[in-house]
């Protein structure tokens, strides 16, 4: 059955053929012997979860990293490119989620940028406004070529982007993430684009985080994990929920929960009433009890983390309220957040949790010092109390509380910033992926230190992109997609993780 | 400790020059009642940039920087002597100077910190403003004090030791306490070391980068009565001219990175130490005129050049690797 079909599709020869493809990073094997082919005419999308290989597969093809093994064939020829420059000149155009355009120049200049029409040594202007208007009208788009770039939206401008390359002869089109900062009109007509350019035989690579555009745009899709190729799929044979194990690597079997007999939750800690934040979260609505563990699940940029920013004031939301303890609270700010007896761990270690500069002690304090302000020190017998217990209680190594924290590992590192908030003993603490990218030891500690914490009576949001230990530690799940809370389910013996990535994939509906 | 190595090392070196050029340049004699010497006329004229220096490095440790201090040398020292030909009583007067000060302060720290605009660029507005204020109080004139007391602050002496140096002694012990005993400087440290995550953490790191603006006002604000109290007039146009590029010098020779995070008051002390030896020695070895400018340029460069530790790192290897060639021709 199968094989007749193929032969009735009659595939076409691929444009682009990589085989075999290895890239190693010092400690981390990036690539494992990934195949993968783009066919003229097709929308062909990379599916992986964050450290699946995506961008870096994306950045051997284009020359920014060589390859280690494995060959690369453009029309049947081997090729090797040695910057995105050389990719581009033989076809292959990327345009990245961050545009990389200058907004001060005008339309025309930022098509035709580096390679302007000239006459007699000068810039033809007249032919070059005329040359790309032309080009925008096969685009279908619609603009003043003079004015600009910076006077049209960013929906707008990934077009020029994308009108740019094309116009360099592009026959392979790379778009990474283009749609996450569009809304969805402007996603619509970015699409219609994508349709024009693939009816002119034009192969798009597509990297989205959101399922529906996949399915809406897509042909085929290649899916890679942790650096090696699950497979290639036609986009019709895949469902939701297959692509999303798939994406995961789930195994689909029970798994042993961390909490003993269910628990009844009576005393509701924290409640947000229709809290959003437009461009970044749909409004939600969602209760948190005392000592209750609340789970959210959700591929990467699905909302996870703009919940938990709302819930600690680090956003402002852009509508909706919030009651702690039954009392509406104004949580403008994360220090009036933390006046509530909230904490956040946020996702990012490096980026907005620890000051890399400062000795451990240092950091663990830090949250504690704020709340006393500057001219109430935290007396320096009770500093190396506290952070003497929290070294030895989170076992961070090494155990000297000046070293400075940039010298930690990820996994003591995300203890020293679990203890600056543990010492202030919060009522509610979030953990925005608390266990990514620390070993199995340090992750198996910080799950046995969330359970005796929510048994003690403290409330936790626990974000993680591993559904099984979402499902290990919660007693109810919050399940995210294309930010919008989509469903809240109680974590009882019908809770599995095939079902959460059924609620992923259906995006609650039935 | 190891960071203030090389600004000992420098201070050292300098120091041994003139030791050179001028024999008696370690000797310190009590002469009618006052201390006297070569060491300590460094003391005493460095003073003043020590004390801008030491505001300008809690301002750079937030990750900011502070370009006007050099005016509000001026207006302060403006505004004192003013108040001093006026008959206004040397308190007042000094309340004034001060008090204004820290208003400019206050103004820097707001353009920082709540109206978001970059340090370098909210500074520079005083810079340039704050010449026109200093010149608008004075009225374009020099003003002339001959007061006994406004003169002791600059060039008065209190049990044999200059009260300039004095003062500094008081302005760097204050300091101390504020950042190092109380949290002031582990809080500044955090919002110069990561801003977010400081915020996340529930600093309040607006008032932090306002009061640390406000502070290095202040000290600029002492030094310009200093000046002006030292010369017993008030020039606009002049005072604490281009002092704000000395500070910063004395701060990133003293070990503060321009970047912000940790620092280091002892290392700015040093490294203001270390730029008014250099003032010192172009005068004591008779460098002409014409190329003290030029021959401060090239020392400054070699200073620089020595704390850069990649600099050091190319230098010595360079090094180790013709020793190791000699050694297999040998």
């Amino acid at each position: 059955m199968k094989k007749e079909r193929d032969v009735v599709m009659a595939v076409p020869e691929p444009i682009l053929r990589m085989t075999g493809i290895g890239k190693q990073f010092p400690g981390v094997k990036a690539l494992d012997g990934v195949d993968f082919r783009l066919l003229p005419g097709e929308v062909h999308a990379l599916m992986g979860e964050n450290g699946a290989g995506k961008s870096t597969l994306i950045k051997v093809l284009t020359g920014v990293h060589p390859v280690d093994t494995g060959t690369i064939d453009l029309d049947g020829v081997p090729v090797a490119f040695t910057g995105p420059l050389e990719a581009q000149r033989a076809g292959i155009s990327t345009v990245y989620q961050e545009v990389n355009l200058c907004t001060n120049l005008s339309v025309a200049e930022n098509i035709f940028i580096g390679r302007e029409p000239r006459k007699r040594g000068r810039i033809d202007w007249k032919r070059m406004r005329a040359r790309a208007a032309e080009l925008l009208a096969r685009l279908d788009l619609d603009l003043d070529v003079s004015a600009p770039l910076e006077a049209y939206s960013l929906a707008v401008r990934q077009m020029v982007a994308i009108a740019r390359a094309v116009d360099i002869e592009a026959r392979v089109l790379i778009l990474d993430e283009p749609t996450s900062s569009l809304d969805a009109g402007e996603v619509a007509q970015l699409f219609k684009v994508m349709r024009t350019l693939k009816g002119e035989g034009i192969a798009i690579l597509f990297v989205s985080h959101f399922l529906d555009q996949i399915y809406e745009i897509a042909d085929r899709m290649t899916i890679l994990r942790n650096g090696r190729r699950v497979g290639e799929y036609l986009v019709s044979e895949l469902s939701q929920v297959e692509l999303v194990g798939k994406m995961i690597g789930q195994e689909l079997k029970e798994l042993e929960r961390l909490h003993g007999e269910a628990k009844r939750f009576d005393a509701p800690l924290v409640e947000a009433r229709e809290l959003g934040r437009p461009g970044a979260i749909e409004p939600f609505t969602l209760t948190i009890h005392e000592g209750e563990v609340v789970g959210l699940a959700g591929l990467l940029g699905s909302g996870r983390t703009e919940v938990a920013r709302l819930l600690f004031g680090a956003d402002h939301a852009g509508g909706g309220e919030i009651a702690v303890g039954g009392t509406p609270a104004a949580l403008r700010t994360p220090r009036a957040a933390m006046g509530h007896g909230i904490a956040f761990c946020s996702e990012d270690r490096k980026a907005d949790g620890l000051v890399p500069d400062l000795t451990v002690r240092e950091n663990i304090i830090l949250a504690l010092q704020a709340t006393r302000g500057w001219t109430r020190p935290v007396p320096r017998e009770q500093q190396d109390a506290l952070v003497g217990k929290y070294i030895k209680a989170l076992k961070i190594s090494p155990p000297h509380p000046e070293h400075l924290v940039r010298n930690l590992s990820g996994g003591n590192q995300q203890k020293v910033l679990l203890a600056r908030w543990l010492i202030l003993e919060p009522r509610l603490l979030i953990l925005d992926e608390p266990t990514r990218g620390i070993d199995v030891g340090a992750k198996a500690e910080i799950q046995r230190l969330v359970v005796e914490l929510s048994d003690g009576g403290m409330a936790v949001l626990f974000i993680s992109a591993e559904l099984e230990e979402v499902l290990r530690l919660s007693h109810k799940v919050g399940v995210l997609r294309d930010r919008r809370l989509v469903a809240q389910l109680p974590n009882d013996e019908e809770l599995t993780t095939e079902v959460l990535m059924e609620t992923i994939a259906s995006g609650g509906r039935p | 400790m190891r960071r203030l190595l090389w600004p000992l090392v420098i201070l050292a070196a300098l120091l041994a020059v003139n030791v050179l050029f001028t024999p008696g340049f370690f000797s310190i004699q009590v002469r009618e009642g006052h201390l006297y010497g070569s060491l300590i006329d460094i003391l005493r004229f460095g003073a003043p940039l020590i004390l801008v220096a030491l505001g300008m490095t809690l301002v750079i440790a937030t990750g900011g920087i502070d370009l006007s201090v050099g005016s509000v040398v001026a207006i302060s020292g403006a505004l004192a002597c003013l108040q001093i030909s006026q008959d206004a009583g040397v308190f007042t007067a000094v309340v004034l100077a001060l008090g204004l000060s820290v208003a400019l302060g206050v103004w820097n720290g707001f353009l920082v910190a709540n109206a978001g605009i970059q340090p370098i660029i909210a500074t520079l507005i005083l810079m340039v403003a704050g010449r026109g204020l200093a010149q608008l109080i004075t009225d374009g004139q020099i003003i002339t004090v001959n007061d006994p007391a406004f003169k002791l602050i600059g060039g008065g002496y209190l049990l044999t030791v200059p009260f300039g140096i004095l003062l500094v002694l008081a302005v760097l012990a204050v300091t101390a306490f504020l950042t190092r005993r109380l949290a002031l400087g582990m809080l500044i440290e955090a919002v110069g070391g990561n801003a977010e995550a400081s915020r996340l953490a529930g600093i309040r790191a607006r008032g932090i980068i306002v009061m640390v603006y406000a502070f290095a006002a202040l000290c600029a604000g002492v030094a310009g009565l200093m000046i002006s109290s030292n010369v017993s007039s008030a020039d606009g146009n002049n005072a604490g001219l281009w002092i704000e590029l000395d500070a910063i010098l004395a701060v990133v020779i003293g070990g503060t990175s321009l970047a912000g995070g940790r620092f280091s008051l002892a290392g700015t002390v040093l490294g203001a130490l270390i730029i008014q030896t250099l003032t010192t020695t172009i005068y004591s070895i008779g460098v002409p005129p014409e190329t003290t400018l030029l021959f401060k340029a090239l020392v400054v460069t070699v200073v620089c050049l020595l704390q850069s530790a990649a600099f050091r790192e190319k230098v010595f290897k360079r090094r180790a690797r013709t020793a190791g060639a000699q050694e297999v021709a040998a």
